[in-house]
């Protein structure tokens, strides 16, 4: 072994340690902030709750069972635990179907700003994050505004003379289905501009000079290169999707619960802290299993852009 | 050198403004959110030289959670009667002896001997009220007073009916439309009470709060709702009225309470003995307009509340309100489950 490779390796050594110690504070944060409560959480989750909320020190599977199963309120029988697993599926179904809808919408937009020159570029994306620049609560209460029985809408429809009673749009499935998708629109849109914007268009061009059909060069083309943003997109839409609280509540008359709403009675008026902290636990489960199904079906693809 | 000296600073300045905040005149009140008279803290402060600081909360379990971890540095909490068990038994509250400061005599008797603080040793009223019926009588003209509104309701409220999303409101209002008491773990009468909320619920538009607006705006025609929050309703829209149920509803009550660790405790105690004075019991009253316990301070209201009857029960629905209690873990874990059911 030369002197010269043996510096380098010691270089090498040097380096590792070097990074590590810089990445040392933000580990310490992740683990004291992030790791910390969650163990907090799943340690409240087997223990048994406190008369007025809070926890009693003292083991306790309950939680645990009660998330699936449960004992018949009236006749003692043991069944699934279908009020939890059918909020848990409603909340499943809301999520998927807000990334299907974002997707819908997002596709085209982020294609139009990743098509325009580069100034015009600018002031699309600026467009799309100006909604950020307002609290959660505030948009989806405007919306409310919008679309109540007296709102802007069916006020505007009116005086068209196009309808002639206003139409019920608050508290019906649409305008969850419209307020979930403007509230997370622009996290779908942007991974997809960024892995748009690097297109090389002239692989589009060559694939019309090659008599591919419009369909064709979306499908075979442009899809398999924005890959890596669909999936970003996908991501970031679901996950916080399924946890959706305010939005359903606001605009959906909250009359059906979803998980997050479900997981806030047990803490609050339920008093049942472990029962809150295992749903919390089996919600997280659930975005682990899908994040790992997103991410292995997204390397089977294998490297799709160079 | 430089940035050392900046360090030092700023541990100075810290260690000057922490200094200050445990000064003498400070008052740290921990009160719901919007219900709090700014006139009335003005008012405090300009009588005793305190400074005064507020901080809301949204419910009776967050408040309780936040001060039990310690460190939170109120003086002065209002919790709803029903949850103040909860904060005696663990110890949370300082026995100020209300019954025994200057201004007690202003107390309305009703409210003296109160089940969950007997006596007054702990507590103060802030406000009261009810939880009962909001319609719109242009929609539906019949009698407002029963909770069939929302559990049985008449064809021209079906599907414009809202309901609150507390569930310490509405199982004590379906479990006394079947005659039984509030806390009840009888499973016979619980059994009914969860199939009529069931069948009740797709008659509903939504669970929800948003109490003012979404009545006089027209987005519900009737709902469970709070006595004030009725009344500003009526007050945009001259259509609702408030039904007390006959078959029983529930009463609350928030009040004053001074922490253990309150750091305060002698601005606190003045607080409590200020608020029990007509006059200021009244600016309380005319800021969040719900009714409060203090005699004579009727005089004082505004001039719309005097008469309003979602703020003075008439005589013959007084014997139906029931005080709102906490439940047993038993019971509460049942009544969780069947709201958990009509909302899956």
């Amino acid at each position: 072994m030369s002197a010269a490779s043996e510096a380098e390796t010691r270089f090498e050594r040097e380096d590792t340690r070097r990074r590590w110690l810089l990445s040392t504070p933000a580990l310490l944060i992740i683990l004291v902030a992030a790791v910390g409560p969650l163990l907090v959480v799943l340690l409240y989750s087997f223990l048994a709750p406190g008369s007025y909320g809070d926890v009693r020190w003292q083991f306790s599977s309950d939680a645990w069972f009660n998330v699936f199963l449960e004992r018949d309120i009236f006749d003692d029988t043991l069944a699934p635990a279908w009020a939890h697993l059918s909020i848990f599926w409603r909340s499943m179904k809301l999520a998927f179907i807000t990334t299907l809808l974002t997707l819908v919408f997002g596709f085209p937009t982020a294609y139009f700003i990743a098509t325009r020159d580069e100034r015009t570029r600018e002031i699309w994306l600026f467009l799309i994050t100006i909604p950020f620049w307002t609290n959660l609560l505030i948009r989806t209460f405007a919306l409310q505004e919008v679309i109540r029985q007296e709102g802007l809408l069916n006020t505007l429809l009116l005086k068209l003379g196009l309808i002639s009673q206003p139409i019920p749009m608050l508290f019906t499935d649409f305008a969850i289905g419209l307020g979930m998708t403007y509230v997370y629109l622009p996290l779908m849109v942007l991974p997809l501009y960024a892995s748009m914007e690097r297109i090389d268009f002239r692989i589009v061009e060559a694939g019309y000079d090659l008599y591919a059909s419009r369909f064709g060069v979306l499908r075979r083309i442009i899809v398999p290169l924005v890959k890596p943003g669909i999936i970003a997109g996908s991501i970031l839409v679901f996950i916080p999707s399924l946890g959706a609280y305010v939005t359903p509540r606001v605009l959906g008359g909250g009359k059906s619960m979803m998980l997050g709403n479900l997981i806030e009675l047990q803490f609050g008026q339920g008093r049942n802290w472990p029962l809150g902290a295992a749903l919390s636990i089996a919600l997280m489960a659930i975005v682990m299993i899908a994040l790992l199904f997103y991410v292995r079906n997204a390397s089977r693809g294998g490297p799709t852009h160079g | 050198m430089q940035w050392k000296q900046t360090v030092l600073g700023l541990g100075l300045a810290l260690a000057g403004s922490t200094g200050l905040a445990h000064a003498e005149g400070e008052l740290n009140i921990y009160n719901w959110g919007n219900y709090t008279s700014a006139e009335l803290i003005k008012k405090f402060e300009d009588t005793y030289k305190v400074k005064v600081t507020i901080t809301d909360y949204d419910s009776n379990d967050t408040a309780l959670a936040k001060v039990r971890q310690g460190g939170h540095g109120f003086d002065i909490v209002v919790p709803s009667g029903a949850s103040l068990p909860a904060w005696i038994n663990d110890g949370l509250l300082l026995e100020t002896r209300p019954d025994q400061m200057e201004n007690f005599k202003n107390m309305d008797p009703q409210w003296v001997d109160v089940p969950f603080d007997p006596g007054r040793h702990y507590t103060v009223p802030w406000q009261w009220g009810t939880t009962g019926m909001t319609v719109n009588s242009s929609v539906y003209k019949g009698d407002p007073n029963t909770s069939a509104i929302f559990l049985d309701p008449p064809a021209e409220l079906v599907g414009k009916i809202n309901v609150l999303p507390e569930l310490t409101d509405i199982m004590p209002l379906a479990i006394m439309y079947f005659g039984g008491e509030q806390c009840t773990s009888d499973k016979e009468l619980l059994r009914k009470v969860r199939d009529k909320l069931v069948e009740a619920k797709p008659k509903w538009a939504s669970i929800d709060y948003g109490n003012v607006e979404k009545y006089a705006k027209g987005d519900a025609a009737a709902g469970t709702n709070y006595n004030g929050a009725s009344f500003r309703a009526r007050l945009l829209n001259k259509d609702i009225v408030y039904g007390y149920p006959k078959e029983g509803y529930p009463v609350w009550m928030d009040n004053v309470a001074v922490l253990k660790d309150a750091k305060n405790v002698e601005n606190a105690k003045l607080f409590q003995n200020f608020i029990m004075d007509p006059q200021n019991a009244a600016m309380i009253s005319a800021f969040a307009r719900y009714a409060n316990g203090i005699k004579g301070s009727e005089q004082y209201l505004p001039e719309d509340m005097k008469t309003a009857p979602e703020i003075n029960v008439p005589a013959e629905f007084k014997a139906a309100g029931k005080f709102n209690v906490t439940c047993p873990a038993e019971a509460q874990a049942l009544y969780t489950r069947i709201w958990t059911e009509i909302q899956k």
